[in-house]
This record gives C-alpha cells, structure tokens and sequence, in this order.
C-alpha cells in the first residue's frame, strides 16, 4: 500500500514539464491532484518511474468565461470550479455534476482536468465534457493541439493524449440560450462511483423542446452523447415523452455486472434517472427560455 | 529540494512543511506519503492512516485551512503549504474553558467530548480535521447538511449518530465561544 520508488520532477513551467514528458514519457504520470492517480501508485496497479508534478507551475489555475465557453487551466481544483459564480451562472451543469464528484475533501485536491484526463467511464466531468462538446487542450514539446471530446475518449481510462503529451486545460462548451441542464446519479453512498448517472441539456425554443441530448456515467466504455431531439423536439416542455426517451437511453447503454449492482439494475437505473433529469432540465429550460424571451421584449 | 544519495538506499529529499505553526524539515524519499511523513519523521502520530486510498478519511488534515487526504498527496508535493494536523486544533492558551475566554479543547473536540462523538478514535482526528473546516464554510449546518458533511468520513464503532450530534454541538459551541469573546 505504498508507492514504488519514483524520481519526482517539479517543474517550474510548463515547457520544463513538456521537456521531461519528450525524455521520460513512455515511463512518466503527470501529477496534478492525484486523487486518482496516488491510489493507484499506492495499490501498485501502475509504477511509472516518473513523476511529472505540475503543482508548482504558475498560471494554470485559472477559470475564464467567454461567449462560446468556460475555459479552466489543468490544476484548477474541482472545489474551485464548484464555487466559480461566473462558471455556474453560465454553465450551471458544471456545478450540477460537480456536487456529485466524490467527497467534498477529494474535491478540494482533485482536478477536473486530471478527471478528464484520466478518462475513466464513472468520471463525471468525462461525461460533462462530452455533453457540452468541449475540448482538452493537449500541449507536448512538438506542439499543442485542441482534441474534441469525442476524439480525446478511446476506452475506459483511455485517452487520446500520446505520452510526451499533457492536458493543459479543458474548455466545456456553453450552450444556447433556452437550454436548462440537470445531473443526477445514484450511489450506494453519497459522493461513491456512481452505479449510474446521467447529464442531460434540454433546449426550449418558442415553448417547444426543439434538442434534448444526454451523457452517461459508469454505463457506457466511454462518454458519449445520445441525441434524444427525435423523440423530444416539438413537445412541450412539460410535456415530453419522458418514458419514451428512458427507453432509448436503456437501449443506448452498455453497463458491466459488478460487485455492487447487475447490469440489469444499472440499466433500470438510467431509465429512470434519464426520465427524472430530462423533466427538471426541461422545466428550467422553460425559466430560461421565458427570461430570454423577457429580456428580448426589454 | 536537494537530492542526497546514501549506499543501498533510495534518495532521499530535504522537505521543509509548515506544520501547526512550526517550520519543520526532514529527509525522505520523494514517494513519502504526506500521512507517512506527519507520522515517521515528523513523529506527529495523531493523523491515522486507515485505507490508503482515499475511501475513509482517517488521514484528513488541513492543507491551507482545507481538509484534503493526506495518504492522497506526496510530502514533497506539500512544502510551501500550511499543514493543520489533530494535533494543532486545540487553542494554543490553554485554560480551564470556564468562561474566561481560553479553552484547551477546539469547539469540534469539545464537541466530541460532550456527545459521546468516539469510541475506539481511530476515525476521531479525520473526522475533527474535516469537521472543522467544514463549520468555517457553514456555521449553522442542519442535521441532514452535517451529515453529508461527514460522508466523506468512514467510522466502524459510532453508527455516526453521535457524531452527527458533534456536528451540530461544535456549531453551538463556536457560537457560545463567538458571543462570550
């Protein structure tokens, strides 16, 4: 229940991170909170012989909000991101997801760039990243480049980062006016790995649902988004084939048997969480919808 | 951060931490847990490690007034920070806490105290640490809000109940030692 031995790199900027990761990739982690990744050194399942610790780089804590986006640096903690006004005013689904990241003392250390990174299914920021087709902003000594959500997750902790490369940040997409969100999963025990949980962003046009799209937790390999406008789009807001939609998200999960819940619970679950959240983002979509409507008339 | 090499041995780095107050520096391998280091070289055994994975809070201590696991963070990780242990919670003066303004037990401890909060203490520190702060961010928990606070927190003999009532008690006491300061 210890670490194997490892040399631990502090680099002072990201460039110097860069150039440890083009020396020592193949055999190096990048350390940021480390609420999963010391776990894992400390249960052995990996030694890297490199340690990347970022911690000590400047500037990388930072949150922006602009029109399109919330932009967060890779050792903003999931705490910060949590208490942000500007984040939750303008993406309240960060802070809806966030409240369900395991326990509020993980939060305070753990990154939500790191979660994302880590790419594990029962992450909930994964899931988020996807549903608001964000990007990673993936730097290496060759060069940076932005990878879409739904090119950065190839697997269950699998991501598309190469091994000299590092997640510098994440930007989570914004939605469109007339969009309520709502997150809800389900736990053995608050702030547990969910057995399953759904993201979900539902748009109001005119009083009419015209997109209702959702995202996974700890039910699908990766994350992904299911488009449910098909069945939604031109009901009313309080009024959606919810049932219909729980269906569809059933059918569109892919969740294993463990130790803690069957397949077939979980999968029960989603139904029933897709059905539950879709109505709570649907109704705040109509709060928002008519406040922009309001606000058009002004 | 100097790096020294004895024969046979892994290296060993020169860490300096700020625990309780005090600047405190010793030598370990940079795969030193922070919880391990607290306890072996720092000898401060008040912080107990339980899982080692993070799942039942034993080991949480302040990290710039902030409860974060300290078997989930590295020694060498932690310098330049403000670590609080167990150990530094209790009020610096000490006194008889009969209403002359000094007390030798923290709100939460006394607390703990009072409502029967521990039996065997194994959970106790982690469960003080983590209490303590949380009662800076929200003074006037409700039942339901102070135990979700301590969820993070796993203890084997209490059933929580009591602990929930320390919860509730620590806000009270904060506030009687608020008004009578």
């Amino acid at each position: 229940m210890k670490p194997s031995t490892f040399v631990h790199h502090a680099p002072g900027s990201v460039d110097e991170a860069l150039a440890v990761l083009a020396e020592f990739g193949h055999d190096a982690k990048v350390l940021a909170g480390g609420q999963s990744l010391i776990p894992i050194l400390n249960m052995r399942l990996a030694a890297p012989g490199h340690l990347v610790d970022i911690n000590r780089i400047d500037g990388l804590d930072t949150i922006e909000v602009t029109a399109d986006a919330v932009h967060i640096g890779a050792l903003v903690r999931h705490a910060q991101l949590e208490r942000h006004v500007g984040a939750f005013t303008h993406l309240p689904l960060l802070r809806q997801a966030l409240l369900n990241v395991a326990h509020p003392v993980i939060r305070n250390r753990g990154t939500t760039v790191g979660s994302i990174a880590h790419a594990d299914p029962s992450g909930e920021m994964p899931a988020v990243l996807a549903l608001t087709s964000g990007y990673v902003d993936v730097a290496s000594s060759r060069g940076t480049r932005t990878v879409a959500a739904g090119d950065f997750f190839l697997g269950p902790l699998e991501s598309a980062l190469a091994e000299d490369e590092m997640a510098t940040g994440a930007s989570f997409g914004r939605f469109p006016a007339g969009t309520g969100t709502a997150f809800a999963e389900s736990t053995r025990r608050h702030g547990d790995y969910a057995l399953a949980g759904v993201a979900t962003a539902v748009t109001v046009t005119d009083g009419l649902i015209t997109s209702a799209r959702a995202s996974f937790v700890s039910v699908t390999p990766m994350p992904d988004v299911l488009d449910l406008s098909d069945v939604l789009a031109g009901s009313a807001p309080e009024d959606g084939d919810w049932a219909k939609a729980a269906e569809l998200a059933r059918e569109h999960v892919d969740p294993d048997t463990d130790i803690h819940a069957s397949a077939a619970y979980r999968r029960m679950l989603v139904g029933v969480l897709t059905a539950r959240v879709l109505a709570e983002a649907a109704s705040s979509a109509t709060v928002s919808d008519a406040t922009n409507a309001n606000a058009t008339r002004a | 951060m100097s790096q020294t090499t004895r024969t046979n041995a892994e290296p060993l780095v020169e860490i300096t931490l700020r625990v309780n107050g005090v600047m405190r520096t010793a030598a370990a391998p940079a795969r030193r847990l922070l919880s391990d280091f607290l306890r072996h070289e720092l000898r401060l055994t008040g912080t107990h490690v339980g899982c080692e994975h993070g799942v039942c809070g034993a080991c949480t201590v302040l990290v710039d007034g902030m409860p974060m696991r300290s078997c989930l963070m590295f020694a060498v990780t932690a310098q330049d920070h403000e670590i609080t242990t167990v150990e530094g919670l209790a009020p610096a003066v000490e006194g008889t806490g009969n209403g002359t303004g000094t007390y030798t037990m923290s709100p939460v401890q006394q607390a703990f105290i009072e409502c029967h909060g521990l039996q065997c203490g194994f959970c106790t520190p982690g469960f003080l640490t983590t209490i303590t702060a949380y009662l800076q961010e929200n003074p006037e928990p409700t039942e339901t809000e102070a135990r979700e606070a301590i969820s993070g927190n796993l203890c084997r003999c209490t059933g929580y109940q009591n602990i929930v009532k320390s919860v509730l008690r620590a806000a009270e006491i904060n506030r009687e030692r608020g008004a009578s300061a």
